[in-house]
């Protein structure tokens, strides 16, 4: 019980202590160490914190809170289960290493002579907001964790000002909001039809809504979802935008912000729209992405951009694991999402570690930075390796676990994704190979363009007018913070291998979670609502609010909304 | 629940403008139509709420009549429209700076990058080395099995 009670203390401080420490750093504006400092003290206690979490959900199960005492329909729900407990763990470690990465990038062009630092306070929101997404109870706090997340994240993908970077962020925030109308026209579908926003109460209500219905409305989200998560059709707009931020900045939007679209994905598929409606067309999209994004990234020569394709193909794996409805898929799925986090972000940091080191990400320029620096080389090759699924890395044990799950399902279409799945990931090899002969094997007089970089390298900074290249005598050296917190990655997508047991046994129980619906909605609603269920293949009877709600003790002076929609599912 | 049928022609039609907006290549118009279709499905949150046009406020009394508008529904779209204008805020500052940046209009080009990778010559491809052969101008491996010993004669 009292593990129970330290659980529901946990719960909003991945949310919290973000913002707070948003709301500090930015009144620290002129005091840049102090700034840096505490965002990273921040980062690291939400760290333990989601590291808390993650042992105690384990143990105990999924946990709620309904935030301001008021009662699970009406009120906001935070859900902890084993799922977005591994997420936020995930993502802080992530979040830490970046902001670790950022700040020795910032101590190291000198960025204390900016008027404002805006950088950490923005960050810092992001944060909170990706946090809010893994936390949400419902669907209209996910959508403002989702909004919270890709404002903070429009003005990280536009800082500076840039030309180039207005047009990228341009393309990206048009998409993105384009995202959100179709996400909030979603939650207007589903409210009117159940008259409910909870995810646990939508679980019981959507089972009475006909079935032309509920699949209409998964597809609405499906799309929106599709949108944040870069799933194939709807992905052009990733390799266009993330390129042009600076290193640290595409990292964690690359890492992080595309699984937060995923994980929607599964909180819907698996809670709400459970029975696997479109599951073919999820399965299909899967391939799609899988080998588009991988044909696209064969064809890239900036390796920034190389790395955004083979992020939207690796999206196709864990779509894949979702499509195909089974336990061992989604373990598959979630196990790939945590692996993939790590080692994209990693990738990208190293991308910007090789532009610093050699003052180009492109492969015409690059050569010879195996023997410039064998530290970077180390860097690189491992998790590269790891993307491509050579054996003992995380990236081999994620895929094997998909395929194992697409040949248990032995449908025709789960064979061709098997197939698809199998090219993709020599492809893939063949792609960060590529990079690996070109970038730092080859002399780079070989390259065709490798004079160019073989003077000083031209523009290496995100605000070049603050120091004057010439004037820094490191250019070509790396700071120790960067290069630490790369290692730090490579390490922690090591120790994704060597833990591998026990975290499959751990997704395992996450995905086994995810299929039992009657815990959450238990744990949430009481249990009175849980034995409401329908269950996944037939529709069963509607449940009218009053009966759900009158399960829940009142509130003294709380408002019980008795909206109209209550008949609507009828 | 009756759904009131003009105020659904009035999310149709918000929508589609919006979303013919959005086709337009300039960054207002964009956004104008962004902030069309977004009062549209506003709209449509409303008609969700029920009750359209009744008051959402129970009385003292605490009784729930059946004909009043679902105050939660109203919440989120207060919610959404806050959203939204703090984004359209950001954009216009991203439209101003589009504007200066290159002195001309706020037009959205065309990416320059997916340009170039379509149209480029087997000259500029990702796999080609200086060491492709200097006759037929072929792509040759042997770039490629230059390794780091060979680097550190480099001038």
């Amino acid at each position: 019980m009292t593990e129970v009670a330290a659980i529901e203390w946990l719960i909003p401080l991945p949310v919290l202590l973000p913002f707070l420490g948003a709301a500090a750093t930015m009144t620290l504006g002129r005091h840049p160490r102090l700034q840096r400092i505490l965002s990273i003290i921040v980062l690291a206690l939400g760290t333990v914190v989601a590291g808390a979490l993650l042992v105690l959900a384990d143990r105990n199960g999924i946990t709620a809170i309904q935030v301001g005492g008021w009662p699970a329909p009406i009120g906001i729900t935070l859900v902890s289960d084993r799922l977005s407990a591994l997420m936020l763990v995930i993502a802080y470690v992530v979040l830490l290493a970046v902001m670790v990465y950022a700040v020795g990038q910032g101590i190291r062009d000198g960025d204390e002579h900016q008027p404002v630092s805006i950088f950490q306070p923005t960050y810092l929101v992001m944060a909170a907001g990706i946090s809010n997404a893994f936390l949400a109870g419902d669907l209209f706090n996910l959508y403002v964790g989702f909004e919270v997340l890709l404002a903070s994240s429009f003005v990280l993908l536009t800082l500076g000002a840039s030309a180039d970077r207005v047009h990228a962020g341009v393309t990206y925030v048009m998409v993105s909001m384009l995202s959100s109308l179709v996400f909030l026209a979603g939650i207007a579908f589903t409210y009117a039809a159940t008259g409910t926003l909870n995810l646990a109460q939508l679980a019981v209500r959507l089972g009475g809504v006909p079935e032309g219905v509920r699949i209409a409305i998964f597809a609405v989200f499906l799309v929106a979802f599709g949108i944040k998560a870069a799933v194939f059709p709807l992905s052009s707009w990733l390799p266009d935008s993330y390129p042009t931020a600076p290193a640290p900045i595409t990292a964690v939007f690359a890492g992080l912000l595309t699984k937060v679209g995923v994980y929607a994905i599964i909180r819907a598929h698996t809670l709400l729209f459970p029975g696997g409606a479109l599951d073919d067309v999820l399965l299909v999209a899967g391939l799609a992405t899988m080998l588009f994004g991988i044909f696209g990234a064969i064809a890239q020569t900036d390796t920034k951009r190389l790395f955004s394709f083979t992020l939207v193909s690796h999206i196709g794996y864990m779509i894949f694991g979702i499509g195909l409805s089974t336990e061992l898929g989604l373990t598959g799925a979630i196990y790939y999402v945590a692996h993939h986090i790590v080692v994209q972000t990693t990738l990208f940091l190293v991308v910007g570690l090789i532009e610093r080191q050699a003052g180009s990400a492109s492969l015409r320029r690059l050569g010879s930075l195996a023997a410039a620096s064998p530290v970077l080389a180390v860097l690189y090759l491992i998790p590269a390796l790891n993307l491509g699924g050579i054996p003992p890395f995380s990236g081999f044990i994620g895929k094997v676990t998909l395929l194992e799950a697409g040949v248990q399902v032995g449908t025709p279409l789960a064979w061709v994704l098997v197939a698809g799945a199998v090219v993709t990931s020599l492809l893939t090899l063949y792609a960060v190979m590529r990079v690996w002969t070109k970038a730092f094997w080859r002399s780079r007089d070989d390259a065709p363009e490798g004079d160019m970089v073989a003077a000083r390298p031209a523009v290496l900074l995100d605000d070049v007018g603050d120091v004057a290249l010439a004037e820094r005598r490191d250019v070509g050296r790396m700071p120790s913070l960067m290069v630490g917190s790369t290692a730090a990655l490579v390490l922690v997508g090591i120790a994704l291998t060597v833990v591998a047991g026990p975290l499959i046994g751990y997704t395992e129980r996450a995905a086994g979670n995810l299929v039992d619906r009657s815990v959450y909605v238990g744990t949430v609603l009481g249990p009175e609502a849980a034995a409401e269920l329908p269950e996944a293949s037939g529709p069963a009877e509607h449940t009218g609010l009053s009966d759900a709600s009158s399960s829940q003790p009142s509130t003294a002076g709380g408002p019980r909304s008795a909206p109209a929609g209550t008949e609507v599912g009828r | 629940m009756t759904v009131d049928i003009g105020l659904l022609v009035v999310v149709a039609v918000l929508v589609s403008c919006g979303v013919y907006l959005l086709m337009e290549r300039s960054i207002v118009k964009m956004l104008l139509g962004l902030l069309l279709g977004g009062n549209g499905i506003n709209l449509l949150l409303v008609l969700a709420g029920g009750g359209a046009g009744n008051a959402p406020i129970i009385g003292s009394d605490g009784r729930i009549y059946d004909t009043d508008a679902d105050p939660l529904a109203q919440a989120m779209i207060l919610t959404a429209i806050v959203i939204s204008m703090g984004l359209a805020a950001f954009v216009l500052g991203l439209a101003y700076r589009a504007f200066t940046a290159t002195n001309t209009d706020d037009d959205v080009e065309d990416d320059p990058e997916d340009t170039k990778v379509g149209l480029r010559s087997e000259d500029e491809s990702p796999q080609r080395d200086r060491t492709a052969d200097p006759v037929t101008g072929r792509i040759t491996r042997a770039g490629d099995q230059f390794g780091p010993a060979n680097a550190s004669e480099e001038p």
